[in-house]
């Protein structure tokens, strides 16, 4: 079985595809599964009485039925489109947080949330004259028990927590935060962008109070996300967006809204995005989580193993390999990451550089920015290969340079 | 991107790491940050004027050896000039990296910061390049801006 053969812009590009953390490409069931719907069924789901668009409301539906059982949630209302993790996390932020934090509230989030799991609670933390603190990492880019047991107290309200750090790669231990936090009466928030395209995910085994994720970072097209909030907070929440499709009654002045999972999606949906969302869930489910674990696993730690020996190379990510996902951060000592991106890139491998929307965290690294190697069940070793070789060719471009 | 040597040159490299302009001047006239919030690079330009003519120019800060290079070449290319002088060549750069002058009569004004031609082949690093030039910029429009502002001031 070679799985690059499913996606045909590996098969039409040579390169090696290294930013599946900043999207993923997509496998031809996911390409064909759009085109059928636009050749087969498209019409306005919810809108007319007509067969095509019952027809088209009933993939729309469905498709939420598949995500409810795909993270295990208990009820399908408790799943909402939304555009990516951002707008979830915006949601969330709006919707709960503005209206249920109070003074001197505390918000705590981890140094390593992406700025769409940090710049909203800043808002809703200065808004309400609320404390937003934050749990660092440790020397082994990983946080501590201790950290986590000092840093969410009585007073917190809200925890936000990456399942997987998009810089570090470090899978934080969120059954033990949500733990923690609940026995504090606080809720969890979960980013989990990172870690849904190579994890299983069961919200009710975790306890999660929200969850939120991407679909492009998992096989979906681009500009479809998911909101996983619990029916009874869900229930309590006014809405975010107001418009079509959300409502109930509309008076002149006055408004009762429809409910779940309505409420939370207002106007025409994006539709081709869900029904991508759907076919991306099959591929994962045909394939298997074992199985795509299996694959990483190989892939990364291969990767890890062969980026150690080029001594030009300074890696942030933990030692523990069983705490570690898909990603890997590194710098050429002395280079910059944009010029190594770019040498990179002469040579046919796509690896991010940047800050990787994660400015705090960099800071607190003591750096300005890194380059980013993430991999996916696509990934080969000779992708690996082409990375290390493009690595030393660009390490010997700068070597007589290089002041450190 | 074929030949990356052309973008980074002997020129450039030597600029971008071991820079002789990139220190602080004793008494800077203007001091304006130059920033690129998506890749974090950073430079602060300082700049010391006698009438019209730029004296002498510095620079600190951090950032991708493109950026550096070209706040580095651009400070030898600029220096001494006049600013009239200056910002013809200032236009020159930006279009030189825009593709919109390819004429090379023209480019020679340039001078060593010819070496940046190339960079207008990578667009994700164009940004990086016009990084110090647009900061310039940005200085010499406060000086004109400065001396409108102080012949209203004598007129009243």
């Amino acid at each position: 079985m070679n799985i690059k053969d499913d996606f045909p812009i590996l098969k039409n590009r040579n390169i090696a595809y290294l930013d599946s953390g900043a999207t993923s490409q997509k496998p031809q069931a996911v390409i064909d599964a759009i085109s059928e719907f636009y050749k087969k069924c498209n019409a306005n789901p919810h809108r007319g009485a007509y067969a095509l668009s019952q027809e088209a409301t009933e993939v729309y539906e469905n498709t939420r039925t598949k995500i409810a059982e795909f993270i295990n949630a208990k009820h399908r209302e408790e799943i909402i489109f939304s555009k990516n993790a951002t707008e979830s996390l915006n949601l969330i932020a709006y919707s709960y947080g503005l209206e249920n934090i109070e003074k001197d509230d505390e918000i705590v989030i981890s140094i390593m949330e992406h700025h769409s799991n940090l710049v909203p609670w800043q808002k809703v933390a200065k808004t309400k004259q609320a404390k937003l603190n934050y749990m660092y990492i440790n020397e082994n880019f990983e946080l501590s028990d201790e950290e986590i047991e000092s840093k969410i107290t009585d007073k917190t309200k809200i925890v936000g927590i990456t399942h997987v750090s998009n810089v570090l790669g470090t899978i934080n231990n969120i059954e033990k935060i949500i733990k923690y936090a609940h026995k504090k009466g606080a809720l969890v928030i979960v980013d989990a962008s990172q870690s849904i395209p190579h994890m299983k995910i069961d919200v009710q085994a975790l306890d999660a109070d929200f969850l939120v994720f991407s679909g492009h970072k998992m096989l979906a097209p681009l500009g479809i996300g998911v909101l996983y909030g619990k029916k009874e907070l869900l229930d309590n929440m006014t809405p975010f967006l107001m418009g079509g499709d959300m409502i109930e009654y509309v008076y002149e002045q006055d408004t009762t809204f429809a409910s779940l999972p309505n409420k939370f999606e207002a106007g025409t949906q994006n539709v081709e995005g869900v029904i991508g969302l759907g076919a991306a869930i099959d591929y994962i489910e045909s394939l298997g989580y074992d199985k795509i674990e299996q694959i990483e696993r190989e892939i990364v730690h291969y990767a890890i193993e062969e980026l150690r020996k080029l001594n030009f190379l300074d890696l942030y990510l933990t030692k523990n390999n069983e705490n570690h996902s898909a990603v890997i951060s590194f710098n050429i000592k002395g280079v910059h990451p944009h010029d190594v991106a770019s040498i990179l890139d002469a040579e046919g491998v796509c690896v991010r550089s940047g800050n990787h929307c994660a400015q705090p965290l960099m800071r607190f690294l003591g750096i300005d920015s890194t380059c980013r190697a993430s991999f996916y069940i696509y990934n080969t070793k000779e992708d690996v290969d082409r990375l290390v070789e493009a690595l030393n060719k660009a390490y010997n471009m700068f070597k007589k340079y290089i002041k450190i | 991107m074929d030949n990356l040597d052309e973008v980074y040159n002997e020129l450039i490299m030597e600029h971008s790491m071991n820079s002789y302009n990139k220190k602080h001047l004793d008494k800077a006239d203007y001091s304006e940050m130059g920033h690129n919030p998506n890749c974090g690079d950073e430079i602060t330009l300082e700049v010391k004027l006698d009438g019209d003519k730029i004296k002498d120019m510095a620079f600190s800060g951090h950032g991708c050896a493109i950026s550096q290079a070209s706040t580095s070449i651009m400070i030898d290319t600029l220096k001494g000039k006049d600013i009239k002088e200056a910002k013809e060549i200032i236009k020159t750069f930006i279009g030189m990296i825009k593709r919109e002058i390819k004429d090379e009569e023209e480019l020679k004004k340039l001078e060593d910061a010819i070496a940046f031609r190339n960079v207008s082949n990578m667009p994700a690093r164009v940004k990086c390049a016009l990084l110090a030039w647009h900061t310039i910029e940005d200085i010499l429009d406060k000086r004109e801006n400065e001396g409108t502002a102080s012949i209203d001031c004598c007129h009243k």
